[in-house]
């Protein structure tokens, strides 16, 4: 359980991140909390030649406004973000998220890009932000550039990151100003603070009328990616939603999801807690949404 | 893979000291620091018994390099004492309210629990239960041990400011 020899960056800016991980060919990795990356390299499931530390980089760590969307740096911290006003106020989703990502000594080290770059498939940062159709920037010597998380997660810890690109910031949109929206959060997890066996997030939005302006869905836990159920928001969306139209949508979860046998549940249980757990983030998310 | 020199607080003391960047921030304090007050359970983030206050807030040592630890002040569990040596507050209260048994989660219990008392004198079951949830306890059930953080905060009231 010791790490195997690696050199160390210190670094302290984001030219030279990027410059070192040009010249890593893959052999160079960033560290940011650690939360993730400290057990995999005491069990020596990660063995990179150079670890870059960007936890000095003031230029990565901060939650902004800006035009429409809100912004929050890399190496923001958990518990920073948890304890935001500015999430509290625009990102309740992300908020209640955090929530049950660990405990508060994770939490002070574990970062919102961190969580995002390690991408495990029940983990809930990323569930929350595919969710609110957030995307993120990524930086490379070549260049930046912004991808939606739709086309982020590749698979279990592997996403459209390159091995040369930093990932800069998370961006959320904000949604229309006065828009009645709710958001909720749920999952099952063997301990509170574990990474969840399945966990569910939605987030709608109504129209002045009470009509559905925006349905989003997204489960975790129970493929190999955060999926959201794309088939059961379209039938939500337009709709005055009540439990009736919610209970004949969630079949729909079982045509987007391909959950997996592990040692922590069975697929055909996933597959019962999705749908168990969609229900009631959708009847909460109706609910904060109600005028 | 050369040496790295830092330069750290521990427990209000100046370090100066060089280490490979694998090591931990964990087997730097014990086995370089000496002081073996933290104690190495899982070391890999899941048990919490390795729980030191980094600038102040709760983090476990084995998920930092010591070299991460550059310019930055930490508490172990040797820091919670009195200044002669003897037990701080807390301390007395896991002792007198017979808060452990075997005593390896111990520090990391102390450590989780001052930093719920550092910003909160009055907190509730909730809360307290919130401040412990990431360390790991095999013998006592919590029970005594919440008591016990119930125990040092009523003293840390009646002593006052």
């Amino acid at each position: 359980m010791k790490a195997a020899k690696f050199d160390y960056i210190p670094a302290e800016s984001i030219d030279e991140v990027v410059a070192a991980l040009d010249r890593g060919n893959g052999e160079t990795i960033i560290i940011a909390g650690g939360q993730s990356l400290m057990p995999m390299l005491a069990m020596r499931l990660a063995t990179p030649a150079t670890v870059v530390d960007i936890n000095n980089i003031a230029q990565l760590s901060g939650i902004e406004v800006n035009e429409g969307e809100v912004v929050i740096k890399a190496c923001t911290r958990q518990a920073t973000a948890l304890a935001s006003p500015l999430v509290q106020a625009h990102l309740p989703l992300l908020a209640k998220a955090i929530g049950h990502v660990g405990h508060q000594q994770t939490r002070n080290r574990g970062t919102v890009g961190g969580s995002l770059c390690h991408a495990d498939p029940a983990s809930e940062i990323p569930l929350a932000a595919l969710a609110m159709d957030a995307h993120v920037g990524l930086r490379s010597v070549a260049g930046t550039r912004q991808l939606p998380l739709a086309d982020y997660f590749l698979g279990p810890m592997m996403t459209a990151r390159k091995d040369n690109e930093i990932l800069l910031s998370v961006h959320f949109p904000l949604g229309p100003d006065g828009a009645r929206t709710g958001t909720a959060f749920h999952e099952v997890s063997e301990r509170h603070g574990d990474f969840a066996v399945v966990a569910a997030a939605a987030h709608v939005q109504m129209d002045a009328n009470g009509h559905c302006s925006k349905a989003a869905l997204a489960i975790g836990g129970a493929d190999a990616v955060p999926r959201r159920i794309t088939g059961l928001e379209a039938r939500l969306l337009g709709t005055m939603i009540d439990r009736n139209i919610i209970a004949a949508a969630l079949p729909e979860i079982a045509n987007a999801i391909t959950p997996g046998d592990d040692q922590h549940a069975p697929s055909a249980y996933r597959r019962r807690v999705a749908s168990v757990l969609a229900e009631r983030a959708l009847l909460e998310a109706v609910a904060g949404a109600a005028p | 893979m050369s040496k790295r020199e830092i330069s750290l607080s521990i427990n209000g003391k100046a370090h100066t000291a060089a280490m490979e960047p694998r090591l931990s921030l964990l087997d730097f304090l014990r086995d370089e620091v000496g002081l073996t007050g933290t104690h190495v359970g899982c070391e890999h983030g899941v048990c919490g018994a390795c729980s030191i206050l980094f600038d102040g807030a709760p983090i476990r040592a084995c998920l930092m390099l010591a070299v991460q630890a550059d310019g930055h002040a930490i508490t172990t569990v040797e820091g919670l004492c009195n200044e002669d040596g003897s037990a701080g507050t807390l301390q007395d209260a896991f002792q007198d309210a017979h808060g452990m048994q075997c005593g390896y989660c111990t520090p990391g219990m102390l450590i989780s629990a001052q930093a719920l008392l550092a910003h909160n004198s009055d907190p509730s079951l909730a809360e307290i239960k919130d401040a412990i949830g990431g360390n790991l306890c095999r013998c006592t059930g919590y029970v005594q041990i919440i008591e016990a953080i119930q125990l040092a905060a009523r003293r840390l009231r009646e002593a006052g400011p």
